[in-house]
């Protein structure tokens, strides 16, 4: 993975004295090449300008729809994307760069992440002996004890391998395996799917046990309900980039509070609101025009619209990617 | 719990072998029967002509040939399971004797094949998915996707015209130097003869697993378990060594006890090149002069050979593989 810094970036940052900022990414464009018919190269751009904030106790969540790119979006940051992906913009970790070296210093131990699914155990090693891998510092096995004892983790569990866990504790197993180190930054990248309700208030409980410890979470969902149920702040996720960034108490009524023509549509789109879709889909990366990714879905298209990528501007104690924006 | 069902799992097999055995028999002999080879023919050779009808018949009597193919297998198959595999028609000895015999010189060969073939292609697997897009990683590929279409006997021909023929370092063929008794043959001159065939043996063997080893590691490489151990930190021969070794192992375990047959096929047409008298060699012959004792107990061994190769795989797979271990403890 490459990264490419303009230089002026590093005169100043836009975070003043007693904001108490975890990350902060600006900007943040992720594209890969890809080879078509024989030689050909085409570089394929997934995330375009992508702007978020996360600071100290505060539950960030990152909501979007399949293939919108949140995952690379956590990818980035930990600095695990594929070989083949070219990352450019700014990405600042308590007020500071966060380079290649240092994303390689401080994931797994100040960075961390809680993912998805059983699947990213190794299936042929012990849950203990995969939970101890992660330890920096101390006795290894003290740390795993310890960690089981918090996550309600009998020492029967630690000797199990994956594929015989249950779905709750699965989930548990992940979370202490990502936070054995006392993280500071906890992304979560879908750390609730399909999973039974009472284990996905499990979870999120967790995560909100984790901020009011210090920690910041990103949350990333394609559930904006599970979002909801425990996010400080929601940022809407459309096409590879940040199309609306909003306090969660925005999401009530009939949606007149949110900025955004989709952030609307996906709050009326809910079974318990209006439950009325909006015709089309989101783009493929190869479709991506110049404009406004979201023009030829929304009812207030202008000329305006095709011609530029909207700015994120600030609006109501939000932001918001859209010239028609209220 | 686990040894009764390991219990279980071995007696499954033994009984499949037992079915499988059968029809071996009774396919291989009714395909001889029928060939249009004519083993008194085959045996005598050119001096056919000087052979009256009267011998004929005599030859045909003591070999048992005069009488019809269901009591010959019938008889065949009793004295087996006294143990007795009959005589070889060529070699005029016991068949267990002339199995045992070029067992010896086969297995020596085939090991030495096997081992290095595997190691080597693991390896090469491992270091050219690592490696995957890069120059080495290519060269890799390349070589293995030309050695996987490269016939044995062809590069057994090779070798021999390079190394026997120009360059006059190892001997053109045969187990032993030609012209010297068989008490002054040295354990060097076994060796020297032995390189050439071992060599080819293990070039051609490597492809396989290197490929099916490079494949799999490309593919645990991309997988979540990976990405998550990266996400902790771990990365470079951390990963291999803690993550991608016992995954990657598991294909090419069942690839390389699996080979057993390929190793035997593939012996055939070595030791034929180098006239290397092995039991591939015997095994042509066996079936070129009409010897159904030999050809059928070289079957049955051949069989039951590449049998104790699956079942090691399964073994050792319920070993490195706890789904497969532990799955009987849960249910």
């Amino acid at each position: 993975m490459t990264i490419e810094y303009n230089p002026d970036d590093f005169k100043s940052t836009e975070i003043g004295p007693g904001y108490k900022s975890l990350l902060e990414v600006s900007d943040l464009s992720v594209s890969f090449v890809q080879y078509q018919k024989g030689l050909r190269q085409r570089v394929l751009k997934v995330i375009s300008n992508l702007d978020i904030s996360l600071g100290s106790g505060e539950i960030l969540a990152v909501v979007g729809s399949s293939g919108s790119g949140k995952s690379l979006l956590a990818h980035a940051i930990l600095g695990i994307l594929p070989n083949n992906a070219i990352c450019s913009g700014k990405i600042l970790y308590k007020n500071e760069l966060l380079t290649p070296e240092r994303q390689k210093k401080i994931r797994g131990s100040e960075i961390t992440l809680v993912p998805q699914s059983v699947n990213f155990l190794d299936p042929l090693m012990r849950v203990s002996a995969q939970v101890r891998t992660a330890v920096r510092q101390g006795n290894p096995e003290e740390a795993q004890k310890k960690i089981f004892r918090r996550y309600d983790l009998s020492e029967g569990v630690g000797n199990q391998y994956p594929f015989q866990l249950s779905g709750g504790m699965a989930r548990r197993v992940l979370i202490s395996a990502a936070v054995i180190n006392g993280s500071k930054l906890i992304i979560a990248d879908e750390p609730t799917p399909g999973l039974h309700p009472e284990i996905v208030t499990e979870t999120l409980n967790h995560l909100r046990e984790l901020t009011d410890e210090g920690c910041g979470v990103m949350l990333i969902t394609h559930d904006i309900s599970t979002a909801l149920q425990v996010a400080d702040k929601i940022a809407v996720f459309y096409a590879g980039t940040t199309i609306e960034i909003t306090p969660a108490a925005d999401f009530h009524g009939q949606g007149q509070a949110l900025r955004h023509p989709y952030t609307k549509a996906l709050w009326q789109s809910l079974p318990q609101n209006d439950f009325t879709p909006i015709p089309g889909f989101q783009p493929l990366p190869a479709n991506f025009s110049e404009g406004c990714l979201f023009a030829p879905r929304c009812g207030k298209i202008t000329s305006e619209c095709t011609g530029s990528l909207p700015v994120m501007q600030d609006l109501r104690s939000g932001k918001v990617r859209c010239h028609h924006a209220t | 719990m686990v040894n009764k069902s390991l219990f279980k799992f071995i007696v499954n097999k033994f009984l499949r072998m037992i079915i499988l055995l059968t029809t071996l028999c009774a396919l291989t002999f009714s395909l001889v029967s029928h060939s249009p080879i004519d083993p008194v023919q085959a045996y005598i050779g050119a001096d056919m002509m000087k052979v009256s009808h009267a011998q004929r018949e005599k030859i045909e009597e003591y070999w048992g040939l005069n009488q019809p193919p269901i009591e010959r297998f019938e008889r065949w198959g009793k004295n087996l399971l006294h143990g007795d595999l009959g005589n070889s028609m060529i070699f005029r000895r016991p068949v267990i004797q002339v199995i045992g015999e070029r067992f010896w010189a086969s297995i020596v060969l085939m090991g030495l094949a096997w081992v290095i073939s595997g190691l080597l292609g693991f390896i090469m697997g491992i270091v050219s998915g690592m490696q995957r897009g890069k120059w080495l990683g290519r060269l890799i590929k390349w070589y293995c996707l030309t050695l996987a279409s490269t016939p044995t006997f062809w590069l057994g021909l090779v070798l021999l015209i390079v190394f026997s023929v120009w360059l006059k370092w190892l001997p053109i063929g045969l187990g032993v130097p030609a012209g010297v008794l068989s008490a002054d043959v040295t354990l060097g001159d076994r060796i020297t003869h032995l390189i050439l065939p071992a060599m080819t043996l293990s070039i051609v063997g490597v492809a396989n697993i290197a490929l099916h080893t490079r494949q799999k590691m490309i593919d645990v490489m991309a997988s979540d378990y990976i990405l998550f151990a990266r996400a902790r930190g771990e990365s470079g021969l951390q990963l291999l060594f803690r993550h991608g070794l016992r995954n990657v192992a598991l294909p090419a375990i069942t690839l390389q006890f699996a080979s057993f047959s390929e190793l035997f096929g593939g012996a055939v047409l070595a030791e034929q090149v180098f006239s290397y008298p092995g039991l591939g060699q015997a095994t042509v012959q066996a079936g070129l002069r009409g010897d159904l004792p030999l050809l059928l107990g070289l079957v049955l061994f051949s069989a039951v050979f590449v049998f104790f190769g699956n079942l090691t795989a399964d073994l050792i797979y319920r070993v490195v593989d706890p789904r497969l271990k532990e799955a009987g403890d849960t249910v």
